[in-house]
């Protein structure tokens, strides 16, 4: 990053680094389509199940013992917000994927609470998305999805299911709460793409 | 963490969404909840308007009874959570 005030960064950014119909905000607004689930780490598991029907499973233990990164990145809400620059812990999906054979090209992201969102399982892969468990250096809030919530920052927040309790992957493009009522089914905030037909 | 603070409204709320959709005030009809069962005014649902769309859910399982998205075109709305809602045809 460039050495730069901060009061001067958010003013850049907000001209030249927001994707287009989007607003710049320092808070960390809450979105949720229901109760916040209360999920102890002791009863969380995280499941991706393959499109022939194996399981593959992490307790909390397990999942925190993988290799974790430090993750710095921009989000974008489809209700137009976007954060820049924030700070997240996680284990990348690359890691948990590495020992599952495959050859599904989606995967559907299910939560605690009933929350599903769908996407391209190559979006999951490369260094793109995470099951991050911390925020700003500390365990991630309930509100903000925790004990771990998926995080795939280059497509809208909503893709980055809160709550997050398992993948199943599949060989169709099944659609999730929102995109089956009129969201996007991909969901690229550069391009744009918030709703059907987008 | 935040106080634990409801974050829905009461199906009250829902009134002016759904009467670009419906004729009536369907905030009075009386719905029965697809999931658990429960029959009661849609009024008493919770919900749910900080999100990409309006969601109500039923005040005894928290099951979605109804979606609304409004986009720049269209207006979709999901009912699969309500077995049906019963709406007065007395005076």
């Amino acid at each position: 990053m460039d050495i730069v005030s901060p009061g001067f960064t958010g003013r850049r950014r907000s001209g030249t680094e927001l994707p287009p119909g989007q607003y710049l905000t320092h808070e960390f607004p809450v979105l949720s389509a229901g109760p916040t689930p209360h999920i102890l780490p002791e009863h969380w598991e995280f499941t991706v199940t393959t499109e022939t029907g194996e399981v593959h499973r992490w307790d909390w233990a397990t999942f925190t013992s993988l290799p974790a990164e430090e993750i710095t990145k921009d989000l974008h809400c489809v209700t137009r917000w976007s954060k820049l620059g924030t700070d997240w812990k996680g284990v990348s999906l690359d890691t948990l994927l590495a020992d599952v054979e495959t050859s599904a090209d989606f995967a559907m992201a299910h939560s605690y609470g009933g929350y599903t969102t769908n996407l391209p399982l190559d979006d999951l892969l490369d260094g793109q998305a995470w099951i991050a468990y911390e925020y700003d250096g500390e365990p991630l809030d309930p509100e903000h999805g925790g004990p771990a919530r998926l995080l795939v920052p280059h497509l809208y927040l909503w893709k980055s299911a809160k709550w997050v309790r398992g993948l199943v992957l599949s060989d169709t493009d099944d659609l999730g709460f929102w995109e089956s009522v009129g969201y996007h089914e991909y969901g690229d905030p550069w391009k744009e793409q918030r709703y059907a037909g987008d | 963490m935040t106080a634990d603070v409801p974050t829905y409204l009461d199906g009250n709320a829902a009134a002016g969404a759904l009467r670009e959709v419906f004729a009536v005030d369907l905030t009075a009809a009386i719905g029965r909840c697809n999931g658990c069962g429960r029959t009661g005014a849609f009024a008493e649902a919770r919900l749910y308007v900080d999100a990409p769309g309006m969601v109500a859910r039923c005040s005894g399982c928290d099951g979605v009874l109804l979606r609304v998205v409004n986009t720049p075109t269209d207006t979709y709305l999901d009912l699969r959570g309500l077995t049906y809602l019963r709406v007065s045809s007395a005076e």
